[in-house]
């Protein structure tokens, strides 16, 4: 069998309900954005999972190295006053 | 002196791989993993995808005959769940490196499999209510011990999978229970077709603990928590019971319950059947790989056309 040729990969993003964040689905094929946005909501949304999708080209995505966590998140552990539980309100103040 | 740095590298590497095995963590595409561990998922993920592709043509027969237009809407939506379900485990595999391209031809070279049980013919309408009773049913024991995988592409793939296939167990075991409940010669044939799935079910869960070949490696990755047996065994101890429930003889005199191990002890599993289907001489191998490959040659053009139609656009 002759070797084939793919169609191009996309990432797929589904809303669950409205106001909620988007969240990877996973991916499809699709050789344009009309044809990636039907397959990934014939793929991912069968069953009314989705009200609205993102498709992004696969080769779009930008991801941090897993070698490089440390170096890349750990700075945040010493800016602890990011926090709200770092301050000490005083006793009987309300709401806040 | 480079070498010497390479090997450092890996060494660094791979202990992280073993750390994250040890603590739990799924392991990510993008994480380090040894060639062994890749290789044994591309294998078993591939061959997961392409049972539940294959897995549409023994009921993709009985669209058009289905007894009403409910049953006929609802194998529908079953076997185009089998299809989604198939894309998500190739999308899954494909972030092992794998294109899948390269899958389908494997699987047209005969170099990956799909899961024996399909290599079986669905003679009659009973056989589909047994397919989604028995066949999924074995097959959604397998896969909700999968969640726990440990390869987090594969996991998610399965979680999803679950959520969506316990319809299809239920709507087989509909369709057996509202045989049972007709005339004398639909019970016969929903009993028939317990008799011939029954032992092919168990099969799905492959062989023996003791002579399975790829269970070791599989659990030192966590890829696999529980063993085919103990797997096997919780479908029967679930299945029996459902079968008592609507009047069918389960096929194996020697089944019985066993109090010291809380689980059903079964009969001798023809295992000679088994590894002659593998083999490729089961009653529908060459069928099923025929029309697989006879639908992808005939749906060359539709992919072309999307193909050019996309480089027109781009010129524009």
């Amino acid at each position: 069998m002759a070797t084939e040729t793919e169609f191009p990969k996309w990432e797929v993003f589904t809303q669950i309900k409205p106001g909620a964040n988007y969240i990877h689905a996973g991916m499809i094929h699709a050789t344009d954005k009309e044809m990636a946005l039907q397959n990934a909501r014939d793929t991912y949304t069968r069953r009314g999972e989705g009200t609205s999708i993102w498709v992004v080209p696969s080769h779009a995505i930008v991801a941090s190295n897993p070698d490089d966590k440390e170096m890349f998140f750990d700075p945040a552990n010493d800016k602890i006053y990011r926090l709200p539980t770092f301050y000490v309100m005083p006793e009987g103040a309300k709401a806040i | 002196m480079e070498l010497k740095e390479d090997i450092n590298i890996q060494n660094v590497a791979m202990s992280i791989f073993d750390r994250k095995m040890e603590m739990d963590e799924p392991i990510e595409p993008k994480d380090h993993m040894p060639d062994g561990y890749r290789k044994h998922l591309i294998r078993q993920m591939s061959q997961h995808a392409h049972s539940e592709v294959i897995g549409m043509q023994p009921e993709g027969n009985w669209i058009t005959r289905a007894p009403s237009l409910r049953a006929k809407q609802i194998l529908l939506a079953k076997i185009q769940d089998e299809c989604g379900h198939g894309l998500y485990l190739y999308s899954a595999t494909e972030t092992l490196g794998i294109s899948r391209a390269e899958m389908i031809a494997q699987l047209h070279s005969g170099k990956a499999k799909y899961s024996n049980i399909f290599n079986y013919p669905a003679l009659n309408w009973a056989d589909v209510g047994a397919i989604g009773w028995l066949v999924d049913g074995a097959a959604i024991v397998n896969q909700v011990s999968l969640q726990r995988t440990s390869y987090g592409p594969y996991s998610r793939a399965m979680v999803r999978i679950c959520k969506e296939e316990s319809f299809h167990q239920r709507q087989g075991y509909e369709i057996m229970t509202k045989m049972m409940r007709g005339t004398k010669e639909q019970r016969e044939m929903a009993q028939d077709a317990m008799n011939r799935w029954w032992w092919p079910s168990l099969m799905m869960f492959g062989p023996h603990d003791s002579d399975s070949p790829h269970t070791g490696d599989a659990f030192k990755w966590k890829i696999k928590r529980q063993s085919n047996d103990e797997l096997r065994a919780k479908f029967i101890d679930k299945t029996v019971q459902q079968a008592e429930v609507i009047g069918l003889t389960v096929p194996d005199k020697e089944l019985r319950w066993n109090e010291e191990k809380k689980h059903y002890d079964h009969g001798p599993i023809n295992w000679a059947e088994f590894y002659k289907v593998i083999a490729g001489f089961g009653p529908c191998n060459n069928q099923r790989m025929e029309h697989h490959k006879k639908i992808h040659a005939e749906g060359a053009w539709v992919r072309e056309a999307a193909e050019a139609h996309r480089a027109k656009h781009q010129r524009q």
